[in-house]
């Protein structure tokens, strides 16, 4: 209805790759260059949140910028020339993701695979994975050891497991701020995680590395919705992908609706095996965006008691 | 939102007060106080009220630091209630700054200096010395009310070494200790007497040709009345007469350029922040000058703290700004005294506040301090700092002159700048644009340091050689060779002892492919282990960058890496592959990075590889 009600948006043009588009005003690069149907990588873009351009995988060439913009964020103006797949862009699009996945594990990044290998990028140039710091957490803001450069420098560290409904490792975490943001003030005003600490020691961490039971979560699990790169994960993804035994292609999703309140939230229940693996929520949907509830995301195990009476 | 605050975690009375200095007292239950409002004695109604004081979260988490030399989950407890904000985010802004300290800490810390300026003048020898006669850093004195840390440059490079002492208490204090020795330092730590307080000298003092630095020549920082005798208050008088268009115009026409690095024309931000119909403007002025080997500002608002408040009033006066911040950073305890007595005086004294000078025009001016991060003198990071956000940069567009401070038109500018605007008043922009050259008007502050006989801040005309200025300080200290020069600090580039006769203007250096940036001429002997000095800066934009994009965040890291392969000499197939590696990462946070710092990251370090030659 309301927006109905809005005033009609003005057209702008710009050329992209030479290519002339029409977009609404206010809207982005990465708009306009899907309109075109220009590919453009993205990691920390999120449809359903406001762009945090953290990750710079979408930078393109403005023609007259000193520097490169991130398409996500940036708004297409008229008259506007961008360049999506100039020298300059490929460059740092492929530094970009060297050197995330030379410090990062993307093993759970479906997208990686092809960038990598769209933009020829080689992370093992720069050594070595370091193996995982237990003391990540509570590393001194503004200081480091000096390396030798023998190994490359990771985020790895231990897997927090320290409740029943899901997983944080941060070794896969590229510091997208969307968890952040979910968690906050975008969706749940819950805030219980921020990111702490600062450049490459810089984390998603609760108040002075608290546990999750003994932070301000709720459990509503629309930080592992919004997680691009599996670092935030059902217990029931992660045991299965400990296994060895998580088959996405095996699985099935049954779009339903949450039985527990008066909302009617859409939920999309993964089933491998016959039994629920993962429940999310449609992105495009009106009232939740990917949201839900502690009750709708993890408030499944009744539909599986099978030996119930 | 659910306020959830750490189980069990109790402030104690002295961190209560503590933040009560700083927030007032609660007022009702909402923020910690008493619940008795309403007529069933369960109304709180400043939720809103206290949330909108989040820009006070800096100066709070400063005044728990200050107290008991960390920020206890009791005292985050009670500064969370008191703003209405989550633990989690304001831990997250704690762990943001190096300053501050979130896991137990003695109450007194020392930080030493182990900079580029500091480590020509023999920091590394007393450093080690720290170490073998009092302990590792980090680790206590033996009573445990003790440590030290190293610290990224303090601003103290005319006088290195220096280090920074701070005591927390009921009475906190802090003072610098500059051209200090390891017998001192380790006094400080002891909590006896490390000799007097610093003194700064100005190798130009009684130069009548000095305009920026004319009062600053006196020994200490001047009062309102010597001030007034000495021409002050002049310019505003006559910045009343043109009119904020008037003075806005004769900005424009001394084409007076930001000297914080960006050289950025100064009228053309007034003007657009002028004409912006959205309502306040701010006004900030960056003193936040951590650019390794700079100190201009310090000495400015040491020393002539009135001239800073003045050229701060007429800026507001033409840009229509009722409140201005000036954000120091934290490593300068002096010159935040000086400047907040100055505030104090002018204030009483009608020179700020609802009348400034009976001229009915109202201003006035918060200092704000910095508490560690060299990022937060970036334009927009100010901004989220000043708003107790962690300093992270904002993308831009939208620029500070539409959307700045708390999203409001506001003009940013650096001290130096500033200073430069009672000049340009008093004497017209045509004619303050007569010194210097056609792109580069008036004159300069340059901080000379390291192994130059005089150091010092100097101030010359635009145009003026780096050789004449290098000869006017002196040359290198001890008859040795110079063996290079780093112009604009770490985000600055190496100068070869050939490119002396370069002009020191805007343009000329900007065709010579360096830059001014802040004003440092680091002079470099041949003595210097240029490898080394290089892992230093890599250091320092590893330690510096805020981490929220990654060109920077990681690139900083790789690049610190091959620096370190190449000076281990245990290259990963070869010098040319590594230097590759330095000249790719480099390429990609110049383009890529949000803000200057990634974008300038790497500048230096290629510039050596470049310009100097060095593993080559």
């Amino acid at each position: 209805m309301s927006e109905l009600l809005l005033a009609p948006k003005r057209m702008i043009e710009l050329e992209i790759d030479g290519q002339s588009v029409r977009v609404f005003e206010g809207e982005t690069i990465l708009g306009a260059c899907r309109r075109l149907g220009i590919d453009t990588p993205t990691l920390c873009y999120g449809d359903t949140l406001e762009p945090a351009n953290a990750c710079r995988v979408c930078v393109v060439e403005v023609e007259g910028a000193r520097v490169l913009a991130p398409a996500c964020s940036r708004k297409a103006e008229a008259g506007m020339k961008v360049q999506t797949d100039s020298e300059r862009v490929r460059h740092s699009r492929k530094m970009v993701l060297e050197l995330l996945a030379s410090s990062v594990d993307l093993s759970t990044t479906d997208e990686i695979p092809g960038y990598l290998e769209r933009y020829d990028a080689q992370p093992e140039r720069f050594g070595p994975p370091a193996p995982p710091d237990p003391d990540r957490d509570r590393k001194r803001t503004g200081h480091h050891v000096e390396p030798d450069g023998q190994t490359a420098a990771t985020v790895y560290a231990p897997v927090k497991i320290d409740n029943e409904l899901y997983v944080r490792d941060y070794s896969k975490c590229i510091l997208c701020y969307k968890c952040v943001d979910a968690c906050g003030e975008q969706f749940q005003n819950t805030f219980a995680i921020h990111v702490a600490g600062r450049g490459f020691d810089a984390r998603i961490s609760t108040e002075y590395v608290a546990e999750l039971p003994d932070s301000a979560c709720v459990y509503c699990g629309n930080c592992i919705a919004v997680c691009p790169t599996g670092a935030l994960m059902f217990v029931s993804e992660h045991a299965l992908r400990a296994e060895g035994d998580w088959r996405e292609d095996d699985q099935t999703v049954t779009t339903t609706v949450c039985p527990y309140c008066g909302v009617g939230c859409n939920l999309e229940l993964h089933v491998q095996d016959n039994t629920i693996v993962k429940v999310t929520s449609p992105d495009d949907h009106d009232i939740t965006r990917g949201n839900l509830c502690i009750k709708g995301r993890f408030g499944f195990q009744h539909v599986q008691a099978r030996d119930a009476p | 939102m659910d306020l959830h605050l750490v189980p069990g975690a109790i402030p104690t009375t002295a961190e209560r007060l503590a933040l009560d200095s700083v927030l007032g007292p609660a007022v009702d239950g909402w923020d910690g106080g008493t619940r008795l409002q309403g007529p069933e004695g369960n109304t709180a109604s400043s939720g809103h009220a206290s949330r909108v004081r989040r820009h006070l979260l800096l100066p709070a988490l400063w005044a728990l630091q200050e107290r008991i030399g960390w920020i206890s989950p009791g005292g985050l407890n009670e500064l969370c209630s008191r703003l209405t904000l989550p633990p989690a985010d304001v831990y997250g802004v704690a762990t943001f700054y190096a300053m501050l300290a979130v896991e137990p800490r003695s109450a007194r810390v020392v930080h030493v200096c182990e900079d580029i300026a500091c480590k020509c003048v023999g920091s590394d020898d007393l450093i080690a010395q720290i170490e073998e006669r009092f302990g590792a850093e980090g680790e206590l004195s033996d009573d445990g009310s003790a440590t030290w840390y190293r610290s990224p440059c303090l601003g103290q490079c005319d006088r290195a070494p220096a280090a920074l002492v701070s005591d927390a208490g009921e009475e906190p204090h802090e003072r610098t200790l500059a051209l200090t020795t390891a017998v001192a330092v380790l006094e400080a730590l002891a909590g006896g007497d490390p000799g007097p307080a610093p003194v700064t000298v100005l190798p130009q003092a009684g130069d009548p040709a000095l305009r920026l630095l004319r009062r600053a020549a006196s020994t200490r920082s001047v009062s309102l009345d010597e001030y007034r005798a000495q021409g002050g208050y002049a310019a505003l008088r006559r910045a009343v007469e043109l009119g904020p268009e008037g003075v806005i115009r004769e900005v424009k026409e001394s084409k007076l350029q930001g000297r914080g690095g960006a050289a950025f024309p100064t009228g053309v931000k007034w003007e657009a922040v002028a004409r912006q119909p959205a309502r306040p403007h701010y006004l900030v002025c960056n003193a936040d000058e951590s650019e390794p080997g700079t100190f201009k500002d310090r000495v400015i608002m040491e020393r002539d703290p009135f001239a800073l408040i003045e050229s701060m009033t007429i800026a507001a006066y033409a840009t229509g700004c009722e409140h201005g911040y000036v954000y120091i950073r934290g490593e300068y305890p002096e010159p935040q005294h000086a400047l907040q007595s100055a505030l104090d005086e002018a204030r009483v004294r009608g020179y700020l506040g609802d009348d400034v000078m009976g001229e009915r025009f109202s201003f006035d001016i918060e200092i704000r301090k910095g508490a560690g991060a060299y990022i937060c003198g970036e334009e927009t990071a100010i901004f989220e700092s000043i708003e107790g956000n962690r300093g992270e940069p904002r993308n831009k567009p939208p620029f500070p002159v539409v959307e700045g401070l708390f999203g409001k038109p506001t003009v940013v500018n650096n001290v130096e700048t500033l200073v430069n605007v009672p000049d340009i008043v008093l004497r017209s922009g045509p004619s303050y644009a007569e010194t210097g050259t056609e792109g580069s008007t008036g004159t300069k502050l340059f901080c000379l340091c390291g192994h130059v006989e005089r150091p010092g801040v100097y101030e010359v005309p635009f145009g003026t050689t780096l050789r004449e200025l290098y000869d006017l300080a002196g040359g290198v200290m001890g008859g040795k060779e110079l063996q290079c020069i780093l112009m604009g600090g770490a985000a600055g580039g190496f100068l070869r002892p050939d490119e002396l006769d370069l002009p020191l203007t805007f343009e000329a250096v900007r065709e010579a492919k360096t830059t001014l940036g802040s004003g440092v001429v680091l002079v470099l002997d041949e003595t210097v282990d240029l490898p080394r000095l290089l892992m230093r800066l890599a250091a320092f934009f590893r330690n510096e960058s805020c981490g929220q994009c990654v060109p920077c965040r990681v690139g900083t890291v790789r690049q610190q890496e091959a620096l370190a392969r190449l000076v281990s000499g245990k290259t990963a197939g070869g010098v040319q592959k590594e230097l590759a590696v330095i000249a790719e990462v480099g390429q990609c946070m110049r383009d890529a990075s949000i803000c200057g710092l990634g974008q300038t990251a790497s500048s230096a370090i290629e510039s050596a590889i470049g310009r100097l030659g060095v593993f080559s």
